[in-house]
Parts: C-alpha cells; structure tokens; sequence
C-alpha cells in the first residue's frame, strides 16, 4: 500500500488548488462566462446536474487507506449533505456541493492525496483495476502497481488533454477479469508467456450507445513496452479520432471504421518512433511501485472462532456464505461490504458509515479499503478469527446486508434523481426490484440486474444477466429490458427482448422474469447459461405474458 | 422546420448553488415553479430567455421550458421538469443508521 503517493505530488496538487479557486472567483465575480468557466470546472471534475453541482473525485484503482475514507466522510459532512454515492468507475461523487466551496473541498482532499483531476473531460481518466487485487486467491500478479504507473503516466500528460473524447484504462492482473476491460477503450490484462510476465492489450471496447466489446490489438507485449505501446495507442487515436460528431468520437469507433488490422498498424508504426525514447526509467519507477504495494504480513490465525460463530449465528453464517471472497492467504478472507441496503440507494454512504468502514480497516483490514465497479466498499485482507467482530460492527451500520453477487446487489447509475443526461430514473426502480427480490434471492443465487438511466450506460446495462435501459417515450418513462450480458472475462452484451415497461410495470417484470429461471433451470446453472440453453422465447413468454393472455 | 413554440417557463440553475430556479414577472429569480410567469408567446418568451442570459452572475443555462398553466401558477408537463421542480425522488437517507435485522 502507498502511504504517501509522490505522484502527483502535494505541489502540484495546490498549484491546481490554487488555480481553480482563482477561475472559480473570477466565474462569480463575472470576469468569466459559463462557456469560459465550464472547460475549467471540467478539468476539476465539477458538473452541473439538475439539482445541483455533482463534485467527482478519483479513487485511483479503487484502493483507499483509512485515512482517504475518513477525509471523504469529513468533505461530505463539512460541504455537502453527509453522503457520497460510490460509482460504477471507481469514482465517488458529491451531490450537493455549492461553488464557492469546491476549491476548499480540493484543498481538503489533496490533504490525502485525493483529487478530482481527469475525472471529467475528454482525457485518460481514473484508471480504474480489480478491487480484490493484491488479495484474491486467483490472482496472478496484483495489477496496480502498473494502474498507478499508467495513472502516473496519464495524469496531466501533455499531449492528451485535449482528446476527441474521454479515454477509460482498467488493469486486471487475475484471470477471472473483475475489472470489466473489455467494456474499457484500452484494456490491460496480465498475462505469462513461457514464464515472462506481459500484457495482453484490448482497445475500442465500451457501453453506451454503440456497445463493444473489446477487441485484443496485441496478445503478448512485453513488460517494458507497455508505456509506449499506450502512448502509441492514445497518439494514433488522438489524430485519427473523429472529432465531427461526439456520439463517433470514441477509440471504439475509430477501430471499427479503420478496421483493427489498420489500426494496429498505423500503432505499430508510432510505437517504433515512441519507444525509444522510453529509456527504463519506468521500469525502475514500476519496481519500485510493486515493493509499495507488497501484500501486508498475514501472520497465521486460528479460524476456530469463526467457525464457531457460523456456527452459532445463522446471520452471520448467511452474510459469510454470501459476501466473503477467498483469500491467498489461509485463514483470512476478503470481505465484501454491500452498499445495496434493500430499499437503499445503491452505492451510497454516510459520513457515519464511511467513518465506521474507515475504522474497522485500522483494526481488522491492514489499512485497506477498495471501492468496487458493483458499488460497493472491500475490506481485502480480514483474518477469519475476526469476522464474527466485523459483522457485528457492520451490522450496527446498517452494512452488514447479505447480498453481494445476488439479484438485489444492483448496479444503478444516479438516473433522472440527479443526472442532468438521464432519460429516465434508475434509482428507485433499483429500490423497488431490491424489495421484491429480497425474499427469495438466496435462493435464486448470483445474479446481475443493472440499471442504466440513460443510452450513455453508466449502470452497465448491457452486461447484466438482466439489464434495464430507463428512456423517454413520448414524455413517458418507459424501461427496454436485455437479458444474457456478461461483465466478465468473456464478455457480452446482452439482447433486448420486445416492448419497454412503464415505470410502475418494471419491477413486476423482472419479477417475472426471475419466476421462469427458477422454474427453467437445471441444477447448479447460471441465469445466463440457461438462457443459452433455453434460448430467450421461455423468458420472453414470461415477460409478456400479459400480451399473450389479451390475445388469446 | 422550425420548432412550434410551446408555453410555458425560463428556467435555469442559481450559479453559487446549482439550485433549480425560475425566472418571475418582475424579473426576479424564484424557487417555485409556481411563482414563475408563464410564457404564452413566442416574442415574450425570447426577451425573457435575453433577459436571463444577460444575468450570467445568476444564472446558468437559461432555457424556456414548456409548462401548463393552472389557478396555482405554472406545472410541469413533462417528468423531467417534475423531478426538476420536487428534487430527487428517491430518499437518500432512506436506510441509513438502521441495523438489519
């Protein structure tokens, strides 16, 4: 874990403090217009929604010490409404704050080495990773210390502010791909090779409107290549790019108009130029990264005690079933804390609970807390012996919900509650599935329902087993289903069924639909694998039933 | 062709807050969507979106969005503009401090 991260260093973050607070004076002032002032609020990671001003700031691959928690809770409490809403990227966003009083709410947070730069704008951003890296069993090499090079990297690089539209770069170093890379622009994924360690590059995946997966532009890329393969990457894009229409300008685009074969040449050829000019002082920076991120020492533990507790409290056995990971390490656990109350706000905290989370880090968690791209909050290395003590404080929160991986752990983006792009709400059609499912979830086992608000696809509605797409129809709410997506290692974009649902019919819908898994699958199968069997008709016979019934 | 004019309201957000806010008869800006002076046509609703934009120290993004008229003033007439006017549907404090039983 980093302590005290030089990049970007505490100068350079005050300078950029310092700056804002002068543009954002000037804006109130009337020395700048909203056209002059947007750019700069941009670049800081403010925006204007409906309601209010939303403050986004990075949690570089989603890692966060106690000390970063306890700040965030503090800026929610001090200059917002004493919550922050946890992001499908790593991201957690404010909002409520006021104007004037941003540059103080940077200010705090570059105190932690936080901040808002590149969360915004057509720039590299938060270079998202796997919230269990460094921890899970399956792992091949803990992917952030080259997150934090290509963050390092990325931020504020000179020739990439000013793309034809925003870049997203997740790392994964585990085969079992939990960062989604291939719904990434470009896609890190470590791989070996006769021994040697690489990379395996993707580009020109992405959600949205025209959903893509990720397509492998080189197979194997040598360690010390990866710098310049990138800026390779990002500087062929940068010029071939469309910038005549935004809804064309992502890298997904211009690989599928180019062609990946042509695309990857004209990478090559720049890469032939840029690598020289990569001496290894990288190299040695990325040495230096993987001797910070070492695991903590896990010192042996009885597990006794735990397995008394499970024992003991059915609670406790249901939560540790549902929302525990396995760890590396015998005897410790990765345990995952559910920020999908049901009935909640899916990826919300209060000050309160982000302090508790921060605590039970200091004296459970090694220090360590991860935010993931499902919305929820990991603390990676827990000693089993600990965790009946965990639960109970979690419980105390109100976080001890367990249903991490099952119907009501819902992806939903803000929607029409708060953003100024939504179409329609997600949030409380989240709320409203949650409740429904909450009874027999156990029993349906793991399963994805994303919700997004609008075709931008912030809740990753495509790559759900179920995926809801919130849309205006004639001045009406009305919500497109797909079934089948998959956010992992081979992932697909799911398909739509047939005619929306009205804000009041959605959840029975998806209720409707979760009925005729239960009854179509065979033993020990996945949502998605029967679909695969049984095709989507049974499903969508379920969906529509009310049609049919009206035409017989 | 060009857009039929709608009746309806100037709207925008309050610059220091980011606060929904309406554009009254007098000129004033006001938190209620029921003290806002409907617009029914088309030349009064351009000076009014002039009006507004010449206050960029107040407000942000200025626009003219259709409303209907009642005996309480001024209401939404699309679901955008109802979430705009009442806040976040979804109570975020909902869950919070409660234990699970």
């Amino acid at each position: 874990m980093l302590d005290a991260q030089e990049n970007p260093t505490r100068s350079y973050l005050d300078r950029r403090v310092a700056e804002f607070r002068s543009q954002v004076q000037r804006r109130i002032d009337g020395a700048l217009t909203e056209d002059e002032f947007r750019p700069f609020r941009l670049m800081n990671g403010l925006y204007l929604q409906l309601h209010a001003y939303m403050l986004r700031v990075a949690i570089p691959y989603g890692t966060l010490n106690a000390d970063q928690l306890d700040v965030l809770a503090e800026v929610s409490e001090r200059w917002d409404r004493g919550y922050g809403h946890f992001t499908t990227r790593q991201n957690i966003q404010y909002n409520w704050p006021k104007l004037p009083d941003v540059p103080d709410m940077l200010a705090r947070l570059a105190d932690v080495n936080l901040h808002a730069i590149q969360t915004s704008g057509n720039t590299i951003r938060n270079v998202t990773s796997d919230p269990l890296a460094g921890a899970h069993a399956d792992e091949l090499m803990d992917p952030r210390p080259v997150a934090e090079l290509i963050r390092i990297w990325s931020t504020d690089h000179p020739e990439f502010q000013f793309l034809g539209r925003k870049f997203k770069i997740a790392v994964t170093g585990s085969p079992s791909d939990r960062a989604v890379t291939k719904a990434h622009d470009l896609g890190v994924r470590i791989v070996t090779r006769n021994g040697e360690t690489g990379y395996q590059i993707l580009v020109g995946g992405g959600l949205g409107r025209t959903p893509v997966v990720g397509k492998v532009i080189r197979e194997f890329l040598p360690k010390a290549d990866l710098l310049p393969y990138l800026e390779a990457v990002l500087s062929v894009y940068n010029l071939a790019g469309r910038r005549d229409n935004k809804y064309k300008a992502r890298i997904k685009i211009t690989v599928n108009e180019m062609g990946l074969e042509a695309f990857s040449a004209r990478v090559d050829e720049a890469f032939t130029r840029i690598r020289p000019a990569f001496s290894g002082a990288d190299q040695t920076l990325l040495e230096e990264l993987q001797s910070a991120f070492a695991p903590p020492v896990l010192p042996p533990r009885d597990t006794g005690g735990f397995d008394a507790a499970r024992r003991a409290d059915p609670g406790f056995a249901s939560w540790s079933d549902v929302n525990l990971r396995d760890h590396f390490a015998d005897g410790y656990a990765i345990a995952m804390i559910s920020l999908k109350p049901h009935g909640g706000v899916p990826g919300d905290a209060s000050a309160g609970q982000m302090r508790a989370v921060a605590q039970l880090a200091r004296d459970f968690g090694h220090d360590e807390i991860r935010v993931t791209q499902e919305q929820n909050l990991v603390l990676p290395h827990v000693a089993k012996a600990d965790l009946p003590a965990l639960y109970a404080r979690l419980k105390a929160q109100g976080l001890a919900t367990a249903n991490v991986g099952l119907a009501s752990d819902i992806i939903a983006c803000p929607g029409m509650d708060y953003c100024a792009l939504a179409t329609a709400r997600s949030i409380p059609v989240a709320q409203q599935i949650a409740e429904t499912l909450a009874d027999h979830e156990i029993e349906v086992g793991e399963m994805a329902i994303k919700i997004s608000g609008c075709i931008n696809a912030c809740g990753h509605h495509h790559i759900g087993d179920i995926g809801i797409l919130g849309l205006d129809r004639a001045g009406v709410e009305n919500y497109q289903i797909t079934l089948g997506g998959d956010a992992g290692t081979d992932m697909r974009i799911g398909e739509k069924t047939g005619r929306g649902f009205s804000y009041d019919e959605v959840a029975g819908a998806v209720e409707r639909l979760i009925h005729a898994y239960l009854d179509l699958r065979d033993e020990g199968e996945r949502f998605r694998e029967t679909l695969a069997r049984t095709g989507a008709e049974p499903f969508k016979a379920a969906l529509y039933e009310e049609d049919t019934a009206h035409a017989a | 062709m060009a857009k039929r004019f709608q009746p309806g309201i100037v709207s925008a957000n309050d610059l220091l807050s980011g606060a929904v806010i309406y554009l009254a008869k007098d000129g004033t800006w006001v938190s209620s969507m029921a003290k806002a002076e409907f617009i029914t046509d088309e030349a009064r609703a351009a000076a009014r979106l002039t009006l507004a934009e010449g206050q960029p120290e107040i407000a942000v993004g200025p626009y003219l969005a259709p409303a209907d008229d009642t005996d309480a003033g001024p209401v939404p007439n699309h679901f955008r503009e109802s979430f705009r006017a009442q806040g976040p549907s979804a109570p975020a404090r909902k869950s919070w401090g409660q234990a699970h039983a």
